[in-house]
C-alpha cells in the first residue's frame, strides 16, 4: 500500500431529522488506490447512507458531519455545492444494485454511458460513440453496437448490471463505490460481475464495495469493515476478519450463513432474536411452545422412513409451454419428474427463469400442466377441477417469498389466521386450533394479533405466513423462496423455525430456492433445475460433494463461499 | 416466465413478426373504431326519435308553422318519415355507411360540407388549447418541482384552482379583465389569431390544472427512482436530471390522458363557442339539438366520435414511441 | 374529469408520493381549509338561515345593481335581490346536484365495472365496448341529447351529468377489480382452499371497491362544475331559483355593468370544487398509505 490513501474518511456521522439514533455514527476509514474495501452489514446498518454521503448525495433530511473527507488529498465539497458535479462520475463512480431501475428505463443504455463522457470529457460526439462501444466491450458485453441501442428492460440482469458498471467507470474515476452490485443476480452471473469488479481493482481503481453478503466480500475485497447500527464494529484484512472475527456482530453474521451448516443442525442466531417482539427472547433460538404436540426432540424424523406413506407430492414428467408475444412457445417445463417423500424435504434449486415458479404453481394447482401427472399423497391432483381440488387443499400449504403481498392489506394478523383456520375442517389435529396456539408455534408474541402485516418486520411477516400455512393442518408445505428477501440473521431464524416445525409436525417440504447454501442446509434430497429440465436429483450431500451434471458443477463453482 | 440465460429477454429489433404484430394492433384498433362509430350512430338515431314532438315541425321551422296537412304529409314522405322505424334505421345506416349525411332540416343545406367547416373551426380551437395546456403544465411543473416548498405549494395550489374553474365562468372573468377593463382583446371571437386568444385561454387553463396535477405527481415519483440517483452520481446537473430523465417519465401519464383531454375539450367547446359567439361544432350541436335537426346532430356526433377515436389511437402510438415498455407489457 | 385525478387509484399498490414530508404542511393546512369551506357550504345547504337572514327571492327594484357593500356583501342583481343570500341559498341546489349526479354516475359505473371486472370474458367484452362508446360521445353531447329527450330541469340535468361521468368511473372500477383479482393475496387465499365466492366477497370486492368513496369525493366537485355548465346553457334549474350556474347565466347579460353578478357565484363553485378535490386526494393518500405504506 502506498503512503497516503486515496480516500480518507474521519468521523463521518449522519443524522436524520426525525430519528434519535444517528444512521451513521463516527465512521472512519481509508481506501488506497488499487484496494477494495468492503463495508458489510445488515439492512439498516448505515452502510448505504455512508456510501451516498461520500458523493454528497445523502437522502433528503440527512445532516452529514465529518472531521475529514478527502479524495487524493483534496477536501470534498459541502453537500449541495456545485463542485460536486465535477467530482461525481469523474473522480468517484457509483454503481447501484438492480440496473433495471438504476438505469433510466426509457433511455438506451448507450445514451446513459454517453452522458458521463459528455459531462466529463471534451470528446466529440463521434469519439464518444466509439468510446461507449469500447466501454461496453470492456465490461464484457457481446455485440456492443446492438446493446448500446437497447434499454435496460431489454437486457438480461447480467448485461444491464455490466452496462451500469460501464457507466460508472466511463470517465475513469479513481474510486468506484459499488452498492450491492450483485444482489439481484443469479450465482453464475454474480460470479462474472464480481470477476469484472476484481479486474477493475487490479487495474488500479480503488473500490468501496457495499454488501450484506460476506461470501461476496471474500471474493474481491482485501479489507473489510463491518457495520452495525451505524458504527464500524470491526475492520481488518478480509481473511483475518473472516477467520477470527472479534466483534459480536461479525460473529453473528458469519454464523448465520447456512452454506456449510449440515442438515439438522440449527443455525446460530444472535440471542436477542426479534428482540422487542419475540416472546421468549432468552430461550433457545426457537422456543418450544407447549402447545406443539409433544414431540421427541431428536433428529429422528430426518431419517424416519416414509415407509407406509405414499409420496407427499409427486410430479411425473410434467411439461408446460407458454406462448410468447412473438408467436413462438417457450418450453417452461420439459418432462419434469420430482418425488417428495412424506416427512422429508426436497430442495429444488435453479436460477431465475429455470422453471421453479412454474413448478410451484403447478404443484399448488394454480396452473395446469400440458402433460404429465401431479399426485398429492398418492392421489390424483393435477387433473382435478378447481372444485374437486378445494376439499383437498388443506393438506397442502404454501409460503411465498414476498409474504407481505400474500396478505390482504386490510386484515389484521388475527383475521388472517382465523380465516385460515376456518378452512381446516378435518379434525385431524388437536393442537394449533386457535390463533394463540399458531402464534406460539411460530414464536410470535400474542401482542401482534391486532397489527396489520404492513406494520411487521420482514421476519415477523414470514412467521405469520408460516402460521397461516399451518392453520388448516397441512401435511405438506411448499416453500417458494421463503427467506430470499430476508437479512441473513432473520433468514437463519426462519430456517430454524421451519426445521423445528417439520420435526414436531412431521411435515413434508418442497423447498424452492436459488440459494445453494439454504438448499443444502434444508434439504434431504435435492433436484437441480435448468431451463425447464431437471438435470440432477439425489441425496443432498451426494449432489454437493460429487455433482455429476456439468450444470450443477458450474453452479457450485460459481457459489461464493466465505473463505476463511 | 421466460427462459433466459445471459441473453436479452426481449429484443426491440424490428423483425417481420413484430411488424406483423403492429399491423394486427392497428387493424384491431381500426375495427374497434368502426364498431364505436356504428354504435354511436345507432344510439343517436334512436335517442333522437325519443325526443318528444314531430320532426316535421323542425323541418317546417318550428311547431308554430301554419303548414297544411298535405304539405306535412308531403314532407313526411320526402324525408322517409312515413316508413316504419326499423326501415328508417336501415335506410339511415345505409346512407351513413357511404358518408351521406343528408340535408339539414333547419338550414336546408347539405350537412356534410356545413358540419366539416364547423369541425375545422373547433379543431383549431381544441388543438391550440391542448398545445397551450401541455406547454403550460410542463412549464409550471418543471419550474416549481424540486424547488423550495413554497414554490411547490404555490404550483399545486394554482393547478388545483385552475382545475376547479368552470369554463363559462373563466370566460366571463377573462372578458371582464382583458376586454372590458384592459381593452386588450375583443370580447367576442373575431376572425384571425387575436380572436382565438380568449377562447383558447378559457379552454386551456382548466386543462393545464389537470395535466399539471398528474405530471407533478409522476414527476415526484420519478425523482425517487434509483436512476435519478445514478444520474446525479454521474455528475448530472439538476436541470440535466430534470430534462434528460425525469421529464419523460412525468410526461407519460400526460400523454395517455391527452385522448381523454381532447374529448373533454370537445365538451368545453360547446360552452366556449356559445360565449364567444364563435362558429364551431359545439354551437352547431347546441342549436341542432334544441331544434331537433336530426341530420346535423347525427353528423356532429359521428364526427366528434371519429375525432376522439383518431386522437386516442394517436396518443397510444405516441405512448409506444416514448415508452417502449408499453408495447412489451401489452403484448405479454 | 374525475378520471384524471382518480386515475392514480387504479395504479396497483404503488407508493404514494408526497405523504412523507413533501409539501406536507400545505397538504395539511390545505385539508383544513378545504374542510372549513365544505363545512360552511354544508351549513349553507342545510340551514341557510344561520348564515343569512334575507330572503333570496325578495325583489327590490330600487336597489338593483348595487356594488358590494356592508349591506350587500356581494352586491345586488338586476331585480335588487341580494347576491350573497342567493349564493348561500344556491349551495343546497348545487351540492345536491353534485352529490346526486356522482351517485348516479358511480351506480351506473358499478354495474359496468363489476360486469367487466368480475364477469366472464363475454361480460368483460360487452362492458368494455359500452364504455368505449360512451367515451367516444362527448359528455356534453350525451347530456344535451338526454335533456332534449327528458326536458330541462334539476332531475334531468343531474342524471345527464351522472351519465356523462359514468364511463370514467367504470373504467377505474374495472381495472381496480382486475388488479386486485390477480393480487398475490387472492392467490394465497385460493391455495388455502377458500371458495371462489368467499374470495370475491371477502377479498376482491372490499379491496377493489373501497376507493369508491374517494372517487365519489373527487367527483362531486367536478359534477358541480358540470351541472353549473348545463345551468349556464339554460338547460338546468329554471332561472328564478337560486342555483350557481343559473345565476351566472343571468349575470352574464350584465357583465359590463355588474361584475359581481359573475364573480361571486363562480367563486362559490371554484371553492366547492377545489375543496372536494383536496379532500378526495387527502382521503386517497390515506387509504393508500393504510393499504401499502
Amino acid at each position: 500500500m502506498t503512503g497516503s490513501p486515496l480516500l480518507r474518511v474521519s468521523d463521518l456521522s449522519v443524522h436524520f431529522d426525525r430519528s434519535a439514533r444517528p444512521a451513521v455514527d463516527n465512521v472512519s476509514f481509508d481506501v488506497a488506490a488499487g484496494e477494495c474495501l468492503a463495508i458489510v452489514g445488515e439492512s439498516g446498518s448505515g452502510k448505504s447512507v455512508t456510501a451516498r454521503s461520500l458523493l454528497g448525495l445523502a437522502p433528503a433530511g440527512a445532516h452529514v458531519s465529518f472531521s475529514e473527507l478527502t479524495l487524493a488529498g483534496e477536501s470534498l465539497p459541502a453537500p449541495g455545492a456545485r463542485r460536486w458535479r465535477t467530482i461525481r462520475g469523474a473522480s468517484i463512480g457509483l454503481v447501484l444494485q438492480d440496473a433495471l431501475v438504476s438505469l433510466d428505463p426509457l433511455r438506451p443504455v448507450g445514451r446513459e454511458i454517453d452522458d458521463v463522457l459528455r459531462l466529463h470529457t471534451t470528446l466529440s460526439q463521434r469519439e464518444r460513440q466509439a468510446r461507449v462501444l469500447e466501454l461496453l466491450d470492456a465490461v464484457g458485453i457481446p455485440d456492443p453496437a446492438l446493446r448500446a441501442r437497447q434499454r435496460s428492460g431489454e437486457l438480461s440482469g447480467g448485461l444491464r448490471q455490466r452496462a451500469l458498471i460501464a457507466a460508472g467507470i466511463a470517465a475513469g474515476p479513481a474510486l468506484i463505490i459499488a452498492d450491492e452490485p450483485t444482489t439481484a443476480l443469479d450465482v453464475t452471473v454474480q460470479a462474472r460481475v464480481l470477476d469484472l469488479l476484481a479486474s477493475l481493482r487490479n487495474n488500479g481503481t480503488a473500490m468501496i464495495l457495499i454488501t450484506h453478503d460476506l461470501a461476496v466480500v471474500s471474493r474481491v475485497a482485501g479489507r473489510v469493515a463491518v457495520m452495525s447500527e451505524g458504527r464500524i464494529v470491526e475492520t481488518g484484512e478480509t481473511s483475518a476478519v473472516l477467520r477470527a472475527p472479534t466483534a459480536l456482530p461479525t460473529q453473528q453474521l458469519l454464523a448465520a450463513i447456512p452454506v456449510d451448516v449440515p442438515r439438522g443442525v440449527a443455525l446460530s442466531v444472535p440471542a436477542d432474536a426479534d428482540a422487542p417482539t419475540a416472546s421468549a427472547a432468552s430461550s433457545p433460538p426457537v422456543a418450544l411452545s407447549p402447545t406443539l404436540p409433544s414431540a421427541t426432540f431428536s433428529t429422528a424424523s430426518l431419517e424416519h422412513p416414509a415407509a407406509a406413506r405414499p409420496p407427499a407430492l409427486e410430479l411425473r414428467s410434467v411439461s408446460r409451454r407458454y406462448p410468447t408475444p412473438r408467436g413462438e412457445a417457450i418450453q417452461a417445463l420439459d418432462a419434469v419428474s420430482l418425488t417428495l417423500d412424506a416427512g422429508r424435504t426436497l430442495g429444488l434449486v435453479g436460477q431465475s427463469g429455470s422453471g421453479k415458479t412454474t413448478i410451484a404453481r403447478i404443484a399448488l394447482g394454480l396452473e395446469t400442466a400440458d402433460s404429465g401427472d401431479v399426485l398429492l399423497n398418492g392421489n390424483e391432483w393435477g387433473s382435478l377441477s378447481a372444485r374437486e381440488r378445494r376439499p383437498l387443499r388443506h393438506t397442502l400449504g404454501a409460503i411465498y417469498q414476498d409474504a407481505l403481498s400474500s396478505f390482504d392489506p386490510r386484515l389484521s394478523v388475527e383475521r388472517i389466521l382465523t380465516d385460515a383456520l376456518g378452512v381446516g375442517a378435518s379434525g385431524t389435529r388437536q393442537s394449533l386450533t386457535t390463533t394463540s396456539e399458531l402464534l406460539d408455534a411460530v414464536d410470535l408474541p400474542q401482542s401482534l394479533k391486532n397489527r396489520r402485516p404492513l406494520h411487521l418486520s420482514g421476519g415477523q411477516r414470514q412467521r405469520v405466513a408460516i402460521a397461516r400455512a399451518l392453520a388448516p393442518g397441512p401435511q405438506t408445505i411448499l416453500c417458494d423462496e421463503p427467506v430470499s428477501s430476508l437479512d441473513v440473521s432473520t433468514q437463519a431464524r426462519v430456517l430454524n423455525l421451519l426445521d423445528e416445525l417439520q420435526r414436531h409436525l412431521h411435515l413434508s417440504y418442497l423447498f424452492i430456492s436459488h440459494d445453494l447454501g439454504v438448499i443444502r442446509h434444508m434439504s434431504d434430497r435435492v433436484a437441480v433445475i435448468n431451463e425447464g429440465r431437471i438435470v440432477e436429483t439425489g441425496e443432498t450431500e451426494e449432489i454437493f460433494i460429487a455433482p455429476r451434471d456439468p450444470y450443477t458443477r458450474s453452479l457450485l463453482a460459481a457459489l461464493p463461499r466465505v473463505r476463511r | 416466465m421466460t427462459v433466459s440465460t445471459d441473453t436479452p429477454t426481449t429484443a426491440s429489433v424490428s423483425t417481420p413478426a413484430t411488424r406483423l404484430r403492429s399491423l394486427g394492433w392497428i387493424a384491431r384498433r381500426v375495427g374497434g373504431g368502426v364498431f364505436v362509430l356504428w354504435a354511436v350512430a345507432t344510439i343517436i338515431f334512436f335517442a333522437l326519435r325519443l325526443i318528444p314532438g314531430d320532426p316535421v315541425d323542425a323541418i317546417l321551422g318550428g311547431p308554430g308553422s301554419q303548414a297544411s296537412a298535405e304539405a306535412v304529409a308531403q314532407i313526411r314522405a320526402d324525408y322517409g318519415l312515413d316508413q316504419p322505424l326499423i326501415v328508417q334505421y336501415f335506410l339511415a345506416m345505409g346512407k351513413l355507411a357511404v358518408a351521406d349525411f343528408g340535408t339539414s332540416y333547419a338550414l336546408k343545406v347539405a350537412v356534410a360540407p356545413y358540419v366539416l367547416t364547423q369541425l375545422w373551426s373547433t379543431l383549431v380551437l381544441t388543438i391550440a388549447s391542448l398545445v397551450v395546456a401541455w406547454l403550460g403544465a410542463l412549464a409550471l411543473t418543471l419550474a416549481t418541482s424540486g424547488r423550495s416548498r413554497v414554490a411547490r405549494a404555490l404550483g399545486s395550489a394554482l393547478e388545483l384552482l385552475a382545475a376547479a374553474v368552470p369554463h363559462f365562468w373563466l370566460a366571463s372573468l377573462l372578458i371582464i379583465l382583458l376586454s372590458n377593463t384592459l381593452h386588450w382583446l375583443p370580447p367576442i371571437s373575431v376572425p384571425g389569431p387575436l380572436g382565438l386568444v380568449l377562447p383558447v385561454l378559457t379552454l386551456a387553463l382548466p386543462l393545464t390544472g389537470f395535466l399539471g396535477q398528474v405530471m407533478r405527481e409522476s414527476l415526484a415519483n420519478a425523482y425517487e427512482q434509483p436512476f435519478v440517483l445514478s444520474a446525479r452520481a454521474r455528475g448530472e446537473s439538476e436541470w440535466g436530471v430534470r430534462l434528460r430523465h425525469v421529464l419523460r417519465h412525468a410526461a407519460l401519464p400526460g400523454i395517455s390522458l391527452s385522448g381523454w383531454a381532447f374529448g373533454s375539450l370537445l365538451s368545453g367547446a360547446v360552452v366556449v363557442e356559445t360565449i364567444f359567439a364563435r362558429p364551431g361544432l359545439g354551437r352547431t350541436l347546441l342549436s341542432a339539438v334544441t331544434i331537433r335537426d336530426i341530420p346535423v346532430v347525427t353528423a356532429v356526433a359521428l364526427l366528434s366520435a371519429l375525432t376522439f377515436i383518431i386522437v386516442t389511437i394517436a396518443t397510444d402510438v405516441v405512448d409506444r414511441i416514448v415508452d417502449p415498455r408499453v408495447t412489451e407489457v401489452a403484448a405479454r | 374529469m374525475t378520471e384524471i385525478l382518480a386515475g392514480r387509484l387504479s395504479r396497483p399498490a404503488g407508493r404514494a408520493p408526497g405523504i412523507r414530508g413533501r409539501g406536507g404542511w400545505l397538504r395539511n393546512s390545505g385539508v383544513i381549509i378545504a374542510l372549513a369551506v365544505l363545512a360552511l357550504i354544508l351549513t349553507a345547504a342545510l340551514a341557510p338561515q344561520l348564515i343569512t337572514t334575507a330572503d333570496p327571492d325578495a325583489v327590490a327594484p330600487a336597489e338593483a345593481f348595487q356594488s358590494p357593500s356592508a349591506a350587500h356583501f356581494f352586491g345586488t342583481d338586476e331585480s335588487g335581490r341580494d347576491v350573497y343570500t342567493r349564493v348561500v341559498f344556491g349551495a343546497g341546489n348545487s351540492l345536491l346536484i353534485g352529490i346526486a349526479a356522482t351517485a348516479v354516475g358511480l351506480g351506473l359505473a358499478l354495474i359496468l365495472g363489476l360486469l367487466g371486472g368480475l364477469g366472464s370474458r363475454l361480460g368483460d367484452f360487452v362492458s368494455t365496448r359500452i364504455v368505449e362508446v360512451m367515451f367516444a360521445l362527448p359528455g356534453l353531447l350525451l347530456a344535451l341529447v338526454f335533456i332534449a329527450i327528458a326536458g330541462p330541469g334539476v332531475v334531468t340535468s343531474t342524471v345527464a351529468v351522472g351519465l356523462s361521468t359514468a364511463p370514467g368511473y367504470a373504467r377505474i372500477i374495472r381495472s381496480q377489480l382486475r388488479s386486485v383479482r390477480s393480487a398475490s393475496y387472492v392467490e394465497a387465499a385460493t391455495v388455502l382452499g377458500h371458495s371462489r365466492a368467499r374470495i370475491v366477497w371477502q377479498h376482491i370486492l372490499p379491496g377493489a371497491l373501497s376507493p369508491i368513496f374517494v372517487l365519489g369525493t373527487l367527483g362531486v366537485g367536478q359534477a358541480i362544475v358540470w351541472a353549473s355548465s348545463l345551468g349556464f346553457l339554460g338547460l338546468g334549474v329554471a332561472p328564478p331559483a337560486a342555483e350557481w350556474g343559473a345565476m351566472l347565466s343571468s349575470g352574464r347579460t350584465y357583465i359590463d355593468v355588474a361584475w359581481w353578478l359573475t364573480v361571486f357565484p363562480g367563486l362559490a363553485i371554484v371553492a366547492t370544487a377545489a375543496s372536494f378535490t383536496v379532500l378526495g386526494r387527502a382521503l386517497n393518500a390515506r387509504t393508500r398509505q393504510e393499504a401499502r405504506g
